[in-house]
């Protein structure tokens, strides 16, 4: 269970990133959080990564809470980030330092083999394709068995035949373990695919506007009528969001005219 | 003319087995033969005007006294080697510029290491050696001479402190620039500060070290010069002002020719020793 407390984040020039997110994640849930740009979306993951500080609030996964980066909690981010100097496996052990040297070849070769880079095992980084080092990243997350998988839009860089086949890759390895999935995007298809629970966010300051409950069975068909209202429902919320958020604003515009005056 | 090139390469490949089998990878047989030219273009200059100096000088329409044709050259670079004279120069100096490129890539990789790592280390060093670095290194020359004398430390000093300077700021400099994005994947391993350096920093800060102790390398070869300039009886620096003593261009150019071979030959030792550690290197052909 992962808990999410009251979070804030000021960032040190005082731009307000979030502000007070409440949200608890069941065991082996997929959480898409989504929303427009510059909604703190990102900023929340690498809060509950440990890459960043809470102003106010708090992470508890199980009950511990989360101040810097844990061994239970794995990322993928925006970017493959493969180290250019290690060949694919390497970069896929890389996290499996204290691991036996015969486990960490059977692991990391299940791994490759999941998400179907056997053949690409001993390249280098620099020879594969945006999707297939991306792949790579999902798999060194992976392989450490992390209890939460955070993912950080890893799929907006790619084409639309690359992210389904990219969906499916994530699913198989999520079947698997079943970690509890936090997954950024802002497309909402994607969520739909991949989440029980669809999240959404608004901005300035960003905060949760609305939870949708995707109960969709697995697998998904894409071109079902459930599947097309789902992603009616969200795209109605993010509408929603989007107005919502304006109407104030030309409100303060107001004011602020008035002041002028 | 890569046209030409690969049209004759193509042409080439059906009279030969050889050329054959390119054929069946024509991409890098292409590749190897349009590079293979191009070098025998880089020589046609030096050999043709070597080739037109000889024949005027020999046919008598110039002396060839102060600029000496290349087989006078060639002829003195040949009877300084048969003496052992020239191996004498070349060991001295090659010892020297040894000496004083270890001494100064050491300090240089140290202090650059501390510098671009600590943020506290770098304000309290930086400062000081920017200045240091703006005083011109022969300017030490009368110091080193009065401290160390006129012997090897006065000159293996000066060959250090050309060295040190584009080794500490190339180091310096790498670590800075090191994508904080990939420390970060090394903070979500929980990497200690002692692997994050020796699992991220360094590899990736290794193709700029090489990059910096190639031009500290090639700095440790112009400071040999000055140094063995300002008093030495072995070296080919010595060499060069015998030479302009004696009235002898022939030695002095032969002496050039042998820094030239010296230096290129200790740069590619340096690029040969180095190459495993790069050879990750998406742009390596085009930086080293």
């Amino acid at each position: 269970m992962l808990n999410l407390e009251h979070l804030s984040k000021t960032y040190a020039d005082g731009t307000r990133a979030l502000s007070d997110i409440n949200l608890s994640v069941r065991e082996s849930e997929i959480v898409a959080l989504i929303g427009g740009s510059g909604c703190g979306k990102t900023t929340l993951l690498r809060l509950i990564a440990g890459l960043d500080r809470a102003s106010a609030g708090a992470i508890r996964l199980d009950g511990t809470t989360i101040t810097e980066p844990d061994a239970a909690i794995g990322i993928v981010f925006q970017e493959p980030r493969l180290l250019p100097w290690l060949t694919v496996t390497d970069n896929i052990a890389f996290g499996l330092d204290g691991v036996g040297a015969a486990e960490r070849r059977e692991r990391v070769g299940h791994a490759l083999a999941k998400v179907g880079l056997s053949e690409h095992a001993d390249r280098w980084p620099r020879d594969l394709s945006g999707g297939q080092q991306q792949r790579v990243a999902i798999a060194r997350a992976f392989v450490t068995n992390p209890k939460v998988l955070l993912l950080d839009e890893p799929f907006s860089a790619l084409d639309a035949f690359t992210r389904a086949s990219l969906h499916e890759h994530l699913l198989g390895l999520w079947e698997e373990t079943r970690p509890t999935v936090v997954l950024v995007t802002h497309d909402v298809q994607e969520a739909v695919t991949l989440a029980d629970r669809a999240v959404v966010m608004q901005p300035k300051p960003g905060r949760i506007f609305d939870e949708l409950p995707l109960s969709l069975a697995r697998p998904r068909d894409k071109s079902g009528p459930s599947f097309d209202s789902a992603v009616r429902r969200v795209l109605a919320a993010l509408d929603q969001s989007l107005q919502t958020q304006h109407a104030p604003k030309r409100e303060q515009d107001r004011q602020a005219a008035a002041l002028w005056w | 003319m890569t046209g030409q090139a690969s049209g004759r390469a193509a042409g080439d490949a059906w009279s030969s087995p050889e050329g054959a089998a390119a054929l069946a990878a024509p991409h890098s047989a292409e590749k190897r033969r349009a590079v293979d030219l191009r070098v025998l273009l880089g020589l046609f200059l030096p050999v043709a005007i070597a080739l037109i100096w000889e024949g005027i000088v020999s046919i008598g329409w110039a002396q060839g006294r102060l600029v000496p044709p290349p087989s006078r050259i060639v002829a003195t670079l040949w009877g300084l080697s048969e003496t052992g004279e020239l191996w004498t120069h070349v060991w001295a100096t090659l010892w020297r510029v040894a000496a004083g490129f270890a001494i100064g890539a050491a300090a240089g990789i140290v202090l650059g290491a501390l510098s671009g790592a600590s943020d506290t280390i770098r304000r309290l060093l930086d400062p000081t050696l920017q200045a240091l670095r703006a005083i011109p290194s022969i300017a030490w020359v009368p110091l080193f001479i009065l401290w160390l004398g006129i012997f090897e430390a006065s000159k293996v000093a000066l060959i250090a402190v050309g060295v040190f300077f584009p080794v500490y700021l190339g180091i310096a400099g790498a670590i800075l620039s090191v994508d904080r994005k990939l420390v970060e994947v090394g903070r979500v391993f929980r990497l200690s500060r002692f692997k994050l350096a020796r699992r991220i920093l360094l590899p990736a800060v290794l193709p700029e070290a090489v990059i910096a102790l190639r031009s500290g390398l090639g700095l440790g070869f112009m400071f040999v010069v000055a140094a063995e300039f300002m008093g030495a009886s072995e070296g080919l620096g010595y060499l060069l002002v015998d030479g302009q003593q004696m009235g002898k261009p022939d030695q002095i150019l032969a002496a050039i020719i042998a820094f030239a071979l010296l230096g290129k030959l200790a740069d590619s030792l340096l690029m040969l020793g180095t190459k495993p550690l790069v050879r990750w290197q998406d742009t390596v052909r085009e930086r080293l």
